[in-house]
């Protein structure tokens, strides 16, 4: 289905523009002034929310049952008292990272990821979370994980087979991927075959750096990501990763990786500059899309600046739908495309920087 | 009974939020009887741990609280107590 809005979450609000007539225009602008970590559109419910990352006062999350016209602040994700990220560490909810529905087929069900690691359940849409022990206590959490661009470890993706709601996936900087068949009772690591150079061991079982995980809706266990050492895609559902990089195009170091809906072969990623500078590459934008599972990479810049940028994006700011794909960068540029990233059309060189987009 | 006073930022969120006297033994007891009139505020002063917020400042009378992990600084009747935030951000 077409979008009609796009939900830009950024440094100082959450951001909505409107399709209207062929044209993407700027609506407005909610919680003015304050960070919003990720805005996500729930197509089980229709419900909106925004989880805020205030600086003085905490993480908040607000939920719209009417496209933003009205919000009401719920509370807020919380680990049970006397939790310890590490021993003497009070675990406290300090970023939301990812916010997803539990299935079509599960109205109102939600899961949460955040840093400090914390994965959180709500059955009630939000009226109340609840920390998914099983992840929390799982035995490599407070051996293996750590913290990557944060203090602290953070849950950034949460995939839900379309097929299957008590199969997930969640991918944790840094850790890697872990996979539940059973609705969060229990976990399994699946990193086998990522390669990890700031490890002593790269081919360590956790300790791995996935940007950002995807899957293709169509057929889920297509699985790609955007790691800290190269592209990545997975044909069995995560049981091995095979690397799809190529430096020559620079498809190897970035953040966020977008997966065709309906295709397992088409992918799109945004390369950046290298982990030391993690600017854009030769002071221009572009975006990288492989039609054949990685094997090739095209590189397009029609539209996009090629001088004098040094923007990259995060993580959650590519996106697309059917034809249509959009990124936000960190100098608070957004770009559309419509012909599946082959040209780009600038939709404002002056928003903040940009943390979430999402089609609805 | 303690006099509370609020740093305007807050007001964004309770706009109710006055200069109000508690009666209150000490700090965490001020925090939660506030909590009571303004549903979920101590959320936002403290974490779910009860420590308080690091870019948020308690003062009793002219003076910083010490013990911002578990709220025992001394409160007695006529204090006056200020819930601010720090200069931070950007």
């Amino acid at each position: 289905m077409s979008a009609t809005h796009l939900l830009v979450g950024t440094r100082k609000g959450l951001a909505i523009y409107h399709k209207k007539n062929d044209q993407w225009n700027y609506e407005t602008m909610h919680f003015s002034g304050i960070p919003v970590s990720i805005a996500y559109a729930d197509p089980a419910t229709h419900f909106w929310w925004a989880c805020l990352d205030h600086g003085h006062w905490g993480v908040k999350l607000h939920r719209s049952n009417n496209q933003g016209k009205t919000w009401e602040e719920v509370a807020a994700p919380a680990f049970p008292e006397g939790s310890e990220i590490k021993e003497g560490l009070p675990a406290t909810t300090q970023y939301i990272w990812s916010l997803q529905n539990g299935g079509l087929d599960r109205p109102g069900h939600l899961w949460l990821g955040t840093v400090p690691g914390g994965l959180f359940k709500s059955e009630d849409n939000g009226d109340s979370f609840h920390l998914v022990e099983s992840l929390w206590e799982e035995p490599t959490r407070t051996t293996d994980w750590f913290g990557a661009g944060m203090d602290h470890p953070g849950i950034h993706s949460i995939l839900i087979d379309p097929r299957n709601s008590d199969h997930i996936f969640v991918g944790i900087s840094c850790a890697g991927t872990y996979e539940s068949v059973d609705n969060g009772k229990s976990w399994t690591i699946r990193n086998k075959g990522l390669y990890a150079s700031f490890l002593p061991d790269p081919y360590a079982e956790v300790g791995h750096d996935p940007h950002l995980l995807r899957f293709c809706e169509a057929k889920p266990e297509v699985l790609w990501q955007q790691n800290h050492c190269g592209v990545y895609r997975s044909e069995d559902s995560g049981l091995n990763w095979k690397e799809v990089s190529d430096k020559t195009k620079n498809v190897y170091f970035g953040f966020p990786i977008e997966v065709s809906k309906t295709d397992p072969l088409k992918a799109w990623i945004f390369p950046s500059k290298s982990d030391e500078e993690r600017t854009a590459i030769n002071g221009g934008l572009s975006v990288c899309r492989t039609d054949d599972g990685g094997q090739t990479w095209n590189v397009f810049r029609k539209g996009l600046p090629q001088e004098a940028c040094f923007d990259i994006i995060y993580r959650h700011c590519l996106v697309a739908n059917e034809q249509t794909v959009a990124f936000g960068t960190t100098c608070g540029n957004l770009f559309i495309s419509e012909d599946e990233g082959a040209s780009w059309t600038c939709l404002n060189n002056y928003l903040p920087l940009i943390y979430s987009l999402q089609f609805v | 009974m303690v006099t509370v006073k609020f740093t305007q930022a807050l007001k964004r969120f309770y706009p109710l939020l006055k200069e109000q006297t508690v009666e209150a033994t000490s700090l965490l007891d001020v925090i939660q009887k506030l909590n009571i009139q303004y549903v979920g505020i101590q959320a936002y002063i403290l974490d779910e741990q009860n420590q308080l917020r690091k870019h948020v400042n308690i003062f009793i009378n002219n003076n910083l609280i010490e013990d911002r992990k578990t709220l025992t600084d001394r409160i007695k009747s006529g204090d006056e107590i200020y819930f601010m935030q720090a200069l931070s951000g950007g």
